[in-house]
């Protein structure tokens, strides 16, 4: 299904790929206002490890870098510091435009493959809207395993320390690996969701509407 | 002093620097009756404060001085120093003044010889230099003030040296018994040539002008070049004293920026480009100026400065706004961002770092006792609604000093035309 929105948006934007981004990103708006200064590719912690700092991003979405943008790693490096936001001297939601394009990028299937961030955002979805609540417990496992049972028990092993202190601050309970908690009305949560998903679903289908 | 005739066909300018100085005689020139208040104890303002103007670098003592002769040959034209506006109330064509007259406690019969001065002792900051030195109680504030007059700090009043100071006078021009005086003047128009300052640069936390020696901001660097400045006109870093030859400019420090004051300053890219220059005159090519800038704004025909510039091999040019300044062990600034033109991540050591501070005005016109038109920034919007109160220079907005003198002209002419209509001309 991606791969088809994919298709679709490459069709509607042809070559225009800042009013594709405007239009389907969260915050994507705020792009045209990048003056290019510089001060948040300067400011952000992680910089030194992104293959484009955000306001080359910027550039490359102007300059219609459309695949190297939306497959690139960069944007699922940012940890949220808001270094980046405080700093801008247009007031761009910086943070917020990074995770707008890891989303969107996640949607139309041209994602990078095996990216960390990816996979746990994922798995923290999966976590939390089983319930409405996270298990931290079933989470804190799955990561562990994510590179396989080997790995897993290695890196469990190291952070027994962790779990322990954890749940000796009642930050997680043994007892969540039985089912654990969850809302109390869990089929008016479900429901809530899935409206969500169909309100998203609508106004993918909008954009991606060719008559 | 206080004999001062004012109607209501009198143009009142308040603020003696350049835009004060050019709006005033004008008018005063047209035939009109000025009266021009100024704060502090000289007329020139922030001008007077400048090493050199650019384009043309030539020493601000040249306009400055057919200024002053023109101001002494006006007969139209009152000049009063010390003087601040206390109150204002009445509409166009009637205005009432409450103008307040700090001492100087020296008369006209000064004739600058100086023996007053040295008899004192008491050193205070000098404002003139940004407080980077110090002067003397009994003082003159810089070389070509005007009036030449010298000046007893108030706080040296009662004190031994203040009677040493007026036994030192062979003209009896020394009178430690005058006190402050509110006096009331009428006028028909007024004009606010009440100029700006910079930019408070320790709000911009990354780049450490709070923290940092040897961050210091551009009209600090002017008083280092002035031969009458706190270094005898060397460039002395703060921290060691040591000489600065490689030197970095940052850019828009506090304008074009959300979190500080949203508006281009206009001046600062010339003033940075004009700064470059100082420090290739003083050292050739062992000297080093980093430009850190967004974009180069010579705006018009300034442009051929620019390049000028660009072709000083002594020169370069980073585009890049500089993310933070951190310091090292030896209290060099370095300087980190990223280079927009290929993206590259930097980490410079420079010995000084000049911030181009913008301008905000000095005044906050919303706080006045009449109503204006002032806009967003704190500037004075141009408005019918303002009646006969005009805006002259950078209470308009931001500009350089040429710009500025054009647009004191304007004011001044708009002021005359208001007192035209008094007159039933
Ligand atoms: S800080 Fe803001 S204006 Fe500057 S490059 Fe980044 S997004 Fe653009
Ligand atoms: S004149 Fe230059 S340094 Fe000053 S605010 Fe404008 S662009 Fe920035």
């Amino acid at each position: 299904m991606s791969t088809a929105v994919n298709q679709a948006m490459v069709e509607k934007y042809k070559g225009n790929f800042l009013k594709e981004v405007t239009e389907n990103v969260e915050e994507g708006n705020w792009v045209k206002m990048c003056m290019q200064c510089g001060v948040c590719s300067g400011s952000c912690p992680l910089g030194p490890h992104w293959d484009h700092p955000p306001q080359e991003i910027f550039m490359m979405i102007r300059a219609n870098k459309r695949e190297e943008v939306l497959s690139s790693t960069s944007m699922w490096m940012c940890t949220s510091c808001y270094n980046c936001i405080a700093r801008c001297p247009r007031g761009l939601p910086i943070t917020h435009i990074m995770h707008g394009l890891a989303h969107y990028s996640k949607r139309i299937g041209l994602k990078p493959k095996n990216q960390p961030t990816e996979k746990f955002g994922q798995m923290f979805w999966d976590n939390l809207t089983k319930k409405g609540r996270v298990n931290e417990l079933k989470l804190g496992l799955g990561l562990y395993f994510k590179d396989g049972f080997a790995e897993g028990v290695k890196v469990a092993m190291s952070k027994q320390k962790l779990g322990m202190n954890m749940m000796k601050a009642k930050r997680m309970s043994p007892m969540e690996m039985l089912g654990g908690h969850g809302v109390s009305d869990l089929a008016g949560f479900h429901a809530m969701l899935k409206k969500a998903e169909e309100l998203e679903a609508a106004r993918v289908g909008e954009n991606t509407d060719k008559k | 002093m206080t004999a001062v005739v004012a109607t209501n066909q009198t143009i009142i300018v308040v603020g003696g620097g350049i835009s004060g100085m050019t709006a005033a005689l004008e008018a005063a020139e047209t035939g009109k009756q000025v009266i021009l208040l100024e704060k502090r104890p000289y007329l020139g303002g922030r001008v007077t404060q400048l090493y050199k103007y650019f384009p043309k670098m030539c020493h601000p003592t040249c306009g400055q001085e057919i200024n002053q002769r023109r101001i002494k040959m006006n007969k139209n034209l009152t000049v009063i120093t010390q003087a601040e506006v206390s109150n204002i109330s009445g509409g166009k064509g009637d205005y009432t003044v409450s103008v307040t007259l700090t001492p100087r406690y020296v008369n006209s019969n000064c004739t600058a010889c100086g023996d007053c001065a040295k008899a004192a002792t008491t050193e205070f900051d000098d404002e003139f230099n940004y407080n980077l030195g110090k002067r003397k109680g009994v003082y003159l504030p810089n070389a070509m003030a005007f009036p030449q007059q010298y000046v007893i700090d108030a706080r040296l009043i009662g004190t031994p040296e203040a009677d040493a100071a007026k036994a030192a006078c062979k003209y009896g021009a020394i009178d430690l018994d005058e006190k402050e005086e509110t006096i009331e003047l009428k006028a028909g128009a007024v004009v606010f040539a009440t100029g700006w300052k910079p930019y408070d640069a320790n709000k911009i936390q990354p780049y450490g002008y709070d923290r940092f020696a040897n961050v210091i901001n551009n009209v600090e660097f002017e008083r280092l070049m002035d031969p009458h400045g706190p270094t005898g006109g060397k460039l002395l870093r703060p921290s060691d004293g040591k000489e600065a030859k490689n030197i970095a400019f940052i850019q828009c420090a506090g304008s074009r920026d959300r979190n500080y004051l949203k508006h281009c300053s206009r001046f600062c890219c010339m003033a940075s480009l004009k700064q470059t220059q100082y420090v290739t005159e003083k050292y050739g090519t062992d000297g080093k100026s980093t430009i850190y800038y967004i974009d180069i704004r010579s705006i018009d025909r300034f442009e051929d400065f620019y390049r000028n510039v660009q072709a000083d091999p002594s020169v370069s040019f980073i585009k890049s706004k500089v993310a933070k300044v951190e310091q090292d062990k030896d209290g060099n600034p370095v300087l980190h961002g990223v280079n927009t033109e290929g993206y590259h991540r930097y980490a410079n050591t420079h010995d000084l770092v000049v911030l181009a501070t913008g301008m905000e005005p000095s005044v906050d016109f919303k706080g006045l006792p009449i109503k204006i038109a002032v806009n967003e920034e704190g500037f004075i919007e141009h408005d019918e609604a303002n009646g006969g109160i005009f805006a002259a220079g950078v209470a308009a907005d931001a500009m350089d000093v040429n710009r500025a003198v054009q647009h004191a002209t304007a004011a001044a002419l708009r002021a005359v035309q208001v007192v035209n209509q008094v007159a039933g001309a």
